[in-house]
């Protein structure tokens, strides 16, 4: 009697062991997914507060590009981009554009001319539901060859150490050509001068199926007027916003955008390599910016233009920046609605 | 809801296995793809979506046939406040299962993304752009999920719990085979 006991109350113990281990083990395999046990993973947490700068966070504000102005519009297709993707933006029509001109900086109150990167967010939409974002700037390659690098970079910037960009040029030796276009490239005293690039590659799918690898630009109808930074600093800290807003004032401005087709054995990982220029280039249409808004009352204030938002006929390519990006502008986005008490709208949404 | 059977419906067991591969593949995704932004991002986003309406579906489904057909009864001799605890946990796995699809559709909707099932099928918005919903649809979704997963985990030990200490047919009545001593002794 007593040894059926003993054997059944062991019998019990293995069981609850066996139960413990299997919910144990659950729950690990589920910290382990989330990145709990792996304090080194980038992460999009990690990633996004990297852009911290030493001012701290723009509450409420994107984490970077932080300052920017809304507009609106329509892309004008003009046909020529179906032959490269089936995508319903190419075929010819007007479809109405939403965009953000902005200051590749965290910090939302920078004066403009102490700004080196300048870009535009766009979304253009189709009678067919589908829509296309992309977020360009006029650098006209990535200053890294990996979001790892990214990171790095944001870190060594970052750093007391006066070592560490060294350190950081020393593992990427490609940022040195974004040292050299920093300080020779000229500045333009408008958004509207500027040549947007989208850098990362994707592949467009024509109606037969036939996949490319392209890379997009957005080629400004503004001539560029070459403006000496000191110059600019005179012209005040939200001159660009200014200038822009009395432009389209004045009339719609207007860009072309360019779809670059890579050849075979073209770099289409690494957005810090350009593709030769004589690669075959199909202009697609026409983006007319029609109308300027302040961001605080603005439609883009609150649209992530995540790259990987694409239309079908247009998919991610093996670049892993757009991977990255669409991760990190999420999470961007996730704080920044979270902070919206600290950027209210002033004329909708609350009561004076 | 109760019934006098030993077993749940085929369909039933059929269902409750499919969605139990369905929901934790779902979970281990979400906590996955929040935390890393690798290319993997991009893949584990676009099956989230469309699994988590496939749950939504199979949920709603699954009331259904609950409603009709009930489940067998809880052991007579099973403690009362095990029984509160297998209905009231039951009670909130459905509320998850219909729940948490329902407020990530509800997230996407008021962050005005594209709700993407697969190519061009795309779901309509159930909100408008709305930040502060955003925010608290979002804080939900990752909340409850990990409420979720601590919920299954305390399904299985019960079902554990049952199938092995207590031998009360609680668990044999969901296994997807009848086990063989099921065939010919009932539940105590």
């Amino acid at each position: 009697m007593l040894q059926s006991y003993r054997s059944s109350a062991r019998s019990v113990l293995g069981s609850l062991t066996l139960i413990a281990v299997v919910v144990g083990g659950g729950a690990a395999a589920f910290a382990y997914t989330a990145g709990w046990f792996s304090p080194h993973r980038l992460t999009p947490d990690r990633m996004v507060d990297a852009f911290a700068p030493p001012t701290g966070v723009a509450l409420g504000h994107r984490r970077n590009h932080a300052k920017g102005i809304c507009f609106t519009g329509v892309f004008e297709a003009n046909g020529a981009g179906s032959a490269l993707s089936r995508a319903a933006v190419f075929a010819t029509g007007q479809y109405p554009a939403l965009g953000r001109f902005n200051l590749g900086t965290a910090d939302a109150n920078a004066a403009d001319a102490t700004v080196r990167v300048r870009g535009m967010g766009l979304r253009i939409l189709t009678p067919d539901g589908q829509e296309w974002r992309t977020a360009m700037i006029d650098l006209p390659f990535f200053p890294v060859a990996t979001p790892q690098g990214f990171y790095q970079l944001l870190l060594a910037s970052a750093s007391k150490d006066p070592n560490a960009m060294k350190t950081f040029a020393g593992a990427h030796p490609e940022i040195a050509a974004f040292g050299a276009w920093a300080n020779s490239a000229p500045w333009t005293g408008s958004y509207a001068e500027e040549r947007y690039n989208g850098l990362n590659s994707f592949i467009f799918t024509d109606g037969s199926g036939n996949d490319k690898t392209v890379r997009w630009s957005l080629l400004p109808a503004a001539h560029p007027v070459s403006v000496a930074p000191a110059e600019l600093a005179k012209r005040g800290p939200d001159f660009l916003e200014q200038e822009i807003t009395e432009r389209v004032r004045g009339g719609p401005l207007r860009w072309t955008m360019v779809v670059t087709v890579a050849d075979a054995g073209d770099p289409t990982a690494d957005p810090s390599k350009a593709w030769p220029e004589d690669r075959h280039a199909v202009e697609v249409g026409t983006l007319v910016v029609q109308q300027i808004e302040a961001e605080r009352d603005g439609p883009c204030r609150d649209i992530n233009f995540d790259p990987t938002v694409l239309p079908t006929g247009m998919r991610t390519s093996d670049d892993p920046f757009p991977a990255a990006r669409s991760s990190a502008y999420a999470k961007s986005y996730d704080r920044r609605t979270a902070e919206a008490a600290d950027y209210p709208r002033t004329a909708t949404g609350s009561k004076p | 809801m109760s019934n006098n059977h030993q077993r749940f419906t085929p369909f039933q067991r059929l269902l409750h296995w499919l969605m139990a591969i369905c929901i934790l593949s779902m979970l281990f995704i979400g906590v996955g793809m929040v935390s890393t932004i690798m290319p993997k991002y991009l893949p584990l986003v676009a099956i989230h979506k469309p699994l988590g309406i496939a749950i939504l579906v199979l949920a709603l489904i699954r009331l259904g046939v609950r409603l009709r057909y009930g489940a067998p009864a809880l052991p007579a001799d099973l403690p009362e406040p095990m029984k509160l605890a297998a209905y009231l946990s039951h009670y909130a796995l459905y509320a998850l299962m219909i729940g948490l699809p329902l407020i990530g559709w509800a997230m996407l909707s008021a962050a005005e993304y594209p709700i993407v099932l697969y190519g061009g099928l795309h779901l309509t918005p159930i909100l408008p752009q709305s930040d502060t919903l955003h925010a608290l649809l979002w804080d939900a979704h990752f909340y409850l999920a990990f409420a979720f997963f601590a919920l299954i985990l305390m399904h299985v030990a019960a079902a554990l719990f049952h199938a092995l200490v207590r031998h009360d047919g609680v668990f044999e009545s969901m296994a997807p085979v009848p086990s063989p001593r099921d065939e010919v002794v009932p539940a105590e």
